[in-house]
């Protein structure tokens, strides 16, 4: 409706120069604007967590801000986890713990436990708990994903 | 479990399918674009009941990027979406249309859409679109008298019927009688991924593509054509990843229909993805039934017969799935226990809410729970242990197999095997219920309200007709199999695959497990019914055995040895002679190394289990958390039992929320009140608590080789009861329970009425 302007997104180290609506959501920025579809639109009202992405390191609902709060700033999202072929310990413990059935919850899962322990890695069982319990998955029933992100910290801490 | 020799039937190997969904590279409905396409927005109906006056489009249709608006007139030509299970000839007047006809019925029906250059501004246009409905009295509850439909239609347009033996004169002979009114509330499956539809018409080959189908690709293909007049060769969809299923995906839905009739008209790909707030009011809902139960019992609380009046609110239509859930709900009741004479009468009633469907354990989740709450009651009217109750009640082991005497989805309910009673023991075994009882006893004496609740059930699995596979030994050394099944994230690729590499004698990892592409085979049954694992691991199983037998026929003729002389080791055919690689065979025959085989079944199969819940009811707030929760179930064999303690655990979560916490609400109007995860709670995993899982294989089914029977939807299945019948027990209160879910108001205004 309003003008488009130009931003630049840096995604996992890459620029993209793209042209956007005041209104347009980083989700789907990141997603439309930047191919980058790893990154899962699950309900647009910030609840469920699908969308979680890094900004300059804190986990956000990619829904519930716009591309243009998140231009010029470190975005970080599933598909720059994985060092080549080598899985992120988190990734790899998801697999190990079948932390994940359809998976469509799983990259915000990551980003959210990833950020989170990137930040307090000693933090406790409890914490966890309070910060997994934002986001929402429909398969698994949680007690994997829990699993996992509690032996990723642990790999992660090494 | 497995027998030793087992390199992969029987073990907890990695899943196939995880890397790519693990590093972002998975390929979900809205991951689909093709170049050119439009972006669909569906309008729809404001309003629960009203008679379409006008719809004016002009407003939307004058914003730059918006090509076109349709309405009821511009597909009028397509007729109503047909029913796929149990399509009762009477409720055919109340299927849906792609757009509303004349009358809108529920808050969320389509009315218009918008095709437009991108969803933003096709969602702006959506809002400008003007309609002018005349308000009519909404139908909202499924049990006052029934009203009028439409016309001569009323709003019960049948009732289901299911039953064996005279009850009446049980009834008349009865110790006693034992009566309950019980409701489940309306809730559903809600995957994660909304649903979502891409279309695209290739000119070149005439074909009309569908991206984003799921669980019943076939079926769907060809109800698609026929609704499009096109033959089924000239429609073809495709199966990307899937992100959930639990029955409410991948049936037939008004907007399949409009991607795939636009995309021929406009000749444009056509992309339709749901927002939150659609799905919760346009996808299938389930669950909703009012039950009232009696049962005639001797004076030990033997059950001498059931009698079960319901009323099931199916919402505004009738979608795919007709009667299927209300007659599962009347078949399944009877459960585990011996039931002499029976009869269930079942209401189906249409109301102005989102339709029906089935959810994970369709009309078992809610006749379990009335049959576990009448045993409860039973055991209490008694004044005996809801253990010993249930006991007295169970099929023996020595009556299997058990023709129970009514049928459902076109078989014969015949209980194929179990021990229930060994079931429950070990049930009771694994959560201590004994000391359990003793600690529980020993807090609520210091006040504190807490409670354990038992339930046991059968669930049904493996449904046929058929399933067919046709597998392929490459010559790059991959084994391609490829079948009509579909994936909704359960595993199929990783069983498929350990099922075909123990058969065949080559490594799991080197099979490639294809489905749900209707341009690779040409049927399927798909993935329903907790259905997968049996038939098609079972049709998996017998054509890997032909690809095995003529690999090595071949390999013998070529190698001038016995066939009884050789062996299929890690992809090698290996004897006394030189070895040779089943890749190498493969470039080596001129027609390739194929088999194709399709089992086919008559009859389901009935895993079985019991599900242990400890719970702690806040009496300030009615909050009721789950202290402890254990669940044995018996799956006759576990191809991969990580996999299947992964089914029962992401079941109970679903089966926790309709229990607790999620519940479609609507005003007396008609409003839905459920309309955004802020007001439709899902459990989280704080109110998930740590399962113990037992999976027992004593009762393999004699119907398949594997012995196999379904995992799906037993995490799930007795969720309600067994919850229900710990809250009871937390509060010293049999019976207090009579209605999912049991919000924290209801079980405060509960506990209130008893002071």
């Amino acid at each position: 409706m309003s003008e488009k302007t130009n931003i630049t997104l840096h995604i996992n180290g890459r620029d993209y120069a793209i042209n956007v609506e005041p209104r347009r959501t980083l989700a789907d920025a990141i997603r439309e604007d930047c191919g980058q579809t790893g990154t899962h639109i699950g309900c647009e009202h910030g609840v469920c967590g699908a969308c979680t992405v890094l900004v300059e390191g804190e986990p956000v609902r990619s829904c519930l801000m716009f591309a243009e709060q998140a231009a010029g700033k470190q975005i970080r999202t599933v598909e720059g986890l994985a060092d080549g072929d080598n899985l992120h310990p988190m990734q790899q413990a998801f697999m190990d713990h079948h932390g994940l059935q359809c998976g469509f919850c799983t990259p915000g899962f990551l980003m959210l436990a990833v950020g989170v322990l990137e930040r307090d890695p000693d933090i406790s069982d409890d914490d966890l708990l309070d910060v997994l319990s934002s986001n929402l998955c429909r398969c698994t029933g949680y007690q994997n994903i829990i699993k996992a992100v509690r032996a990723a910290a642990q790999e992660m801490r090494k | 479990m497995a027998e030793q020799t087992n390199k992969f039937i029987g073990r907890s190997v990695p899943r196939l399918e995880d890397r790519p969904l693990l590093t972002g590279q998975g390929r979900f409905a809205a991951d689909i674009n093709f170049p050119g396409q439009w972006t669909m927005r569906v309008v729809r109906a404001p309003v629960a009941h009203g008679r379409i006056e006008a719809i004016d489009p002009s407003a939307a249709l004058a914003l730059p990027g918006v090509h076109a608006v349709w309405t009821y007139a511009d597909v009028s030509h397509i007729p109503p979406i047909s029913f796929r299970l149990t399509g009762l000839k009477s409720l055919e007047p109340y299927r849906q249309h792609a757009l509303a006809k004349g009358f809108v019925r529920y808050v969320g029906e389509p009315v218009a859409v918008v095709f437009a250059d991108d969803q933003y501004v096709a969602e702006d246009a959506a809002d400008l679109i003007e309609l002018d409905i005349e308000l009519l009295a909404p139908i909202m509850s499924a049990t006052d008298e029934p009203g009028v439909y439409e016309g001569n239609l009323t709003t019960e347009p049948d009732v289901i019927r299911k039953g064996y033996a005279d009850v009446e004169a049980a009834f008349a002979e009865a110790h006693a009688v034992v009566e309950l009114d019980l409701a489940i509330g309306r809730h559903s499956g809600v995957p994660l991924e909304t649903r979502g539809a891409i279309a695209r018409y290739d000119e070149a080959r005439d074909v009309l593509e569908m991206h984003g189908a799921a669980k019943v690709p076939h079926w769907n293909r060809d109800s698609l054509a026929t609704m499009l007049g096109r033959a089924p060769g000239s429609v073809q969809l495709y199966e990307g990843h899937v992100g959930g299923g639990f029955g409410i995906r991948g049936e037939i839905y008004p907007e399949d229909v409009l991607v795939c009739a636009a995309a021929l008209a406009f000749k444009k790909p056509i992309k339709w993805i749901e927002d939150r707030r659609e799905h919760l009011i346009a996808a299938n809902h389930s669950r909703q039934q009012q039950h009232h139960i009696k049962a005639a019992i001797d004076n030990d609380g033997r059950i001498l017969a059931i009698d079960d009046e319901y009323f099931h609110d199916n919402g505004a239509y009738m979608r795919t799935h007709a009667a299927t859930v209300p007659d599962l709900a009347a078949a399944m009741l009877p459960g585990p226990y011996r039931v002499p004479a029976y009869r269930a009468t079942g209401h189906i009633r249409l109301t102005n809410k989102t339709p029906c469907g089935t959810y994970r354990a369709p009309g078992r989740y809610e006749s379990t729970f009335v049959r576990e709450r009448l045993l409860d009651a039973i055991a209490a009217h008694v004044g005996v242990d809801r253990v010993e109750i249930r006991r007295r009640n169970l099929i023996a082991k020595s009556a299997m197999p058990y023709a129970l005497g009514l049928d459902t989805l076109g078989t014969h309910i015949v209980y194929d095997s179990g021990d229930y009673a060994l079931l429950l023991d070990k049930a009771l075994k694994a959560a201590g219920w004994d000391d359990l009882q003793n600690q529980l006893q020993a807090r609520r004496a210091q006040g504190e309200k807490v409670g354990a609740g038992l339930a046991l059930f059968v669930e049904k699995s493996g449904l046929g007709p058929f399933d067919e596979v046709h597998i392929e030994a490459k010559p790059d050394g991959t084994v391609e199999v490829v079948t009509g099944n579909a994936s909704v994230g359960q595993g199929i690729e990783t069983v498929m695959a350990q099922i075909c590499a123990e058969t065949l004698g080559v490594d799991y990892a080197h099979v490639r497990v294809i489905h749900g592409q209707t341009d690779r085979i040409e049927r399927g049954m798909g993935a329903f019914a907790s259905r997968v694992t049996v038939m098609c691991g079972e049709a998996t199983r017998m054509a890997a055995t032909k690809l095995r037998d003529t690999a090595l026929r071949e390999a013998a003729r070529l190698m001038q040895t016995d066939v009884a002389a050789l062996d299929i080791v890690d992809g090698v055919i290996q004897g006394p002679g030189p070895s040779m690689p089943l890749a190498e065979l493969a470039r080596t025959l001129p027609g390739g190394l194929k088999a194709a085989d399709t089992f086919e079944s008559t009859h389901m199969v009935y895993p079985y289990g019991a599900h242990i819940a400890v719970v702690r009811v806040d009496g300030e707030t009615g909050g009721v958390a789950i202290e402890r929760y254990a669940i044995a179930y018996d799956v006759g064999r576990a191809v991969n039992p990580k996999l299947v303690e992964g089914q029962i655990a992401g079941g109970l979560a679903q089966g926790i929320g309709g229990a607790l916490f999620e519940e479609f609400l609507y005003d007396e109007g008609g409003e839905p009140l459920s309309v955004t995860f802020a007001d439709y709670l899902m459990p989280t995993a704080h109110e998930v608590p740590p399962v113990s899982v037992l999976i027992t294989e004593d009762a393999p089914s004699p119907l398949n080789t594997l012995g196999l029977k379904g995992a799906g939807e037993g995490g799930t299945n007795p969720v309600g009861a067994a919850i229900a019948s710990a809250i009871d027990d937390a509060l010293q209160r049999p019976g207090a329970v009579t209605q999912l879910p049991v919000s924290p108001q209801r079980l405060k205004a509960k506990m209130a009425g008893r002071r």
